[in-house]
């Protein structure tokens, strides 16, 4: 049921080396399974995020990772190791965000940093080094000195950034970075996170809830419903998956509208359905004409917005809006979740 | 599978150590475990150490404990100057007076040091893991490079470094009190018995502290914590003994029984008595403190028949309340085996 895509264009650039492996993986609490034969492959190199809404398995899947948590069943190998036999070798290597994450906060930020810093064993003069300059790209230096119980959310956000990346890990586990921080904030720490992976070929595994959010920065996206990964790759491919038979719709926001027209565009070689059309009142300005405003969905084999359009500005109605409906995650995120995983 | 890792985890520790000795810069650009660096383990008792010595907690804590104490060397000192004069018969030890005489005012040191360490140790102890839970930073620091029992050993130890520290630096500064005032020296053997004395105190007060830190990871909460471990604290040092006493009332033979009767009811008394720490603790300091103390146990006279009442030698007397003070470390390590084994297969989540 699931595919895995490998194709991507981080992938290709690396070889496609499987960083983190994960093949049949349950978990179970009290007889009901948070995760549920779980088959995902994550390639070096790549920024996954895992979407889900609440309580769909995505921290459980973390923490499995990270061997905080020791699964049912199931195998799960990052870095070619395994997380519950090997805790410290994987832990060297990733570098792990907790959801709402916590700072000792009679601390200060540079205390907080040095002391992950002096836990991964990194010798004080570089670690300090590293952390001033990590303070500064987090755009913390400012704040360097200040406890961090003083912090505001999304300071503390990008403290937890920085304090994942002293230890120079190969893979980054970010669970739910964007959680309550302003637009603004979230749009610097994505593009910071999509620097870093760029820039220093880290991996990047980031759950959330907010699509659109994953939408910008993920190469691709496995989507999570009751501890099931119900569908994986990138956007594009997932639009695929989603729209089974290839249909595009197209919309139309047509005044004038008459049953000739409604029978010539349903005419139109390719038109697999014609919507009901929905009258609206045309808006107040346009008032004076007395025209209705229709607004008509057809759902096509392939794309004919132009068919469409010449021929209701053949039938002589107006045109005011053509659009050519697009699935984005928002229209899959629906789907799945209100199909309750049924697809 | 956890399990099993625990098992194997000291062994592979070991090796893990023998292999950095090995490579220590082969892999650097990967792991920088450079030389020098203090290993996790003693990077987090430091700095709970460090925290706990800068806590509010801390310093209320050490505040009521040394005003008590100063006011146990007051009560000794007036004691031991009424006292002299009067009974000259322990005068060979009179510098140990200072941690057992009192003239009835206050409690003596070891009453104060039996009460208050206990709330020593569950006071330090109690909020060790939840809190961290609590505050979300719990999760953080499992994702490092640390293993889980090295971070509840460090907990432990950075609390009863600091324990050790409290009790060793009241301890010495009475015994310094005490020169200054009665102006007696103490003799080597004094001395000694003295450190040893403060050694048990570290013990106990450690048993105590991890108790309270076996609460602190059963409950997620940091106050059902600490009233479990206040309830039991004040259960053995206030309740136990009355509960006893009432037992033993109940089901003491006629005084006109059998000696073996009357010898077995002492033991078995004696035996409930010293399922509570606070008796064994008491027990074993007042072998250490008070020489004369020859036996914990009852005594027939056929037995003391021929025996010259002197004090006994330092290596006896720590022959005598051995058992006592092994009866401590084994109720120390089984609380730790419980934490252990809560904490190891636990799952962390961030704030929850």
């Amino acid at each position: 049921m699931v595919m895995v895509h490998p194709e991507t264009q981080a992938a290709t650039a690396e070889a496609a080396l499987p960083i983190i492996e994960l093949s049949r993986l349950t978990k179970r609490y009290d007889g009901h399974a948070a995760v549920n034969e779980l088959d995902l492959t994550i390639a070096k190199g790549e920024i996954f995020g895992l979407l889900g809404p609440n309580g769909a398995g995505k921290t459980t899947t973390i923490l499995m990772m990270l061997g905080l948590t020791e699964p049912t069943s199931g195998r799960v190998r990052v870095c070619g190791l395994d997380p519950t036999r090997q805790p410290l070798q994987v832990k060297r290597r990733v570098g792990y965000m907790p959801d709402d994450v916590g700072f000792y906060e009679d601390r200060t930020a540079l205390d907080n940093l040095l002391f992950t810093a002096r836990l991964n064993r990194i010798a004080s003069e570089p670690a300090r080094r590293k952390a001033l300059e990590l303070l500064e790209r987090v755009g913390l230096s400012g704040a360097l000195d200040k406890k961090v119980g003083a912090f505001s959310r999304g300071m503390r956000q990008r403290l937890g950034i920085a304090d994942v990346l002293i230890k120079h890990p190969e893979v980054i586990v970010l669970d739910e970075p964007t959680l309550g921080i302003d637009p603004e904030g979230v749009r610097e720490l994505l593009q910071l996170i999509r620097d870093l992976s760029r820039l220093e070929g880290l991996t990047v595994l980031l759950s959330s809830h907010h699509l659109h959010q994953v939408q910008q920065i993920c190469d691709r996206v496995g989507l999570f419903v009751r501890g099931e990964l119900i569908a994986s790759g990138d956007v594009k491919s997932l639009a695929e998956q989603l729209d089974d038979d290839r249909a595009v719709t197209v919309e139309l926001e047509v005044s004038g509208w008459s049953e000739e027209l409604g029978e010539r565009l349903a005419g139109i070689p390719g038109i697999l359905s014609f919507g009901v059309p929905e009258r609206r009142n045309a808006a107040p300005d346009e008032a004076s004409s007395g025209e209705e405003t229709v607004r008509i969905q057809l759902r096509c084999e392939r794309d004919l917005t132009t068919d469409a359009a010449r021929a209701v500005i053949d039938s002589g109605a107006s045109l005011h809006a053509v659009s050519r409906k697009q699935y984005g995650l928002d229209d899959i995120y629906h789907r799945y979740f209100e199909g309750g995983g049924s697809a | 599978m956890i399990d099993a890792t625990a098992h194997v985890n000291g062994l592979r520790r070991k090796l893990a150590r023998l292999k950095d000795f090995g490579r220590p810069p082969a892999r650097a650009e990967n792991v920088p475990a450079e030389r020098g660096t203090a290993s996790p383990f003693w990077v987090i008792v430091q700095k709970e150490f460090g925290d706990h010595m800068r806590s509010w907690r801390f310093g209320i804590l050490i505040g009521i404990i040394a005003l008590a104490c100063i006011g146990s060397i007051y009560a000794a000192v007036t004691a031991l100057k009424d006292g002299v004069k009067t009974q000259d018969t322990d005068t060979s030890f009179l510098f140990l007076q200072m941690f057992t005489a009192s003239d009835g005012t206050l409690p003596t040191f070891t009453t104060f040091v039996s009460f208050l360490g206990p709330l020593m140790g569950i006071a330090l102890g109690f909020d060790a893991i939840n809190s961290e839970r609590g505050k979300g930073t719990l999760s953080r620091m499992l994702s490092q490079p640390i293993y889980r029992d090295d971070f509840i050993r460090a907990k432990f130890t950075a609390s009863l470094l600091l324990i050790a520290v409290v009790l060793y630096a009241l301890g010495f500064l009475v015994m310094g009190l005490g020169l200054f005032t009665i102006g007696y020296p103490p003799t080597p053997e004094e001395v000694v018995r003295v450190v040893l004395f403060l050694a048990i105190g570290v013990v106990y007060v450690g048993f105590w502290l991890n108790l309270s830190m076996l609460f602190s990871i059963r409950f997620r909460q940091a106050a059902t914590s600490a009233l479990s471990g206040i309830a039991l604290w004040i259960f053995f040092s206030v309740f136990y003994s009355m509960i006893m006493g009432i037992v033993d009332r109940a089901t003491m033979p006629p005084e006109t029984s059998a000696l073996s009767m009357l010898l077995r009811h002492a033991k078995m008394m004696l035996a409930l008595n010293r399922l509570s720490p606070s008796f064994l603790f008491s027990e074993t300091t007042s072998t250490m403190l008070a020489p004369g103390v020859r036996s914990l146990g009852p005594l027939t006279t056929e037995q003391v028949v021929g025996a010259i009442a002197s004090p006994l030698p330092l290596g006896q007397s720590l022959l005598l309340c051995w058992p006592q003070l092994v009866g401590l470390v084994a109720a120390t390590l089984i609380c730790f085996g419980f934490s252990y084994l809560l904490f190891m297969r636990q799952e962390i989540r961030s704030r929850s």
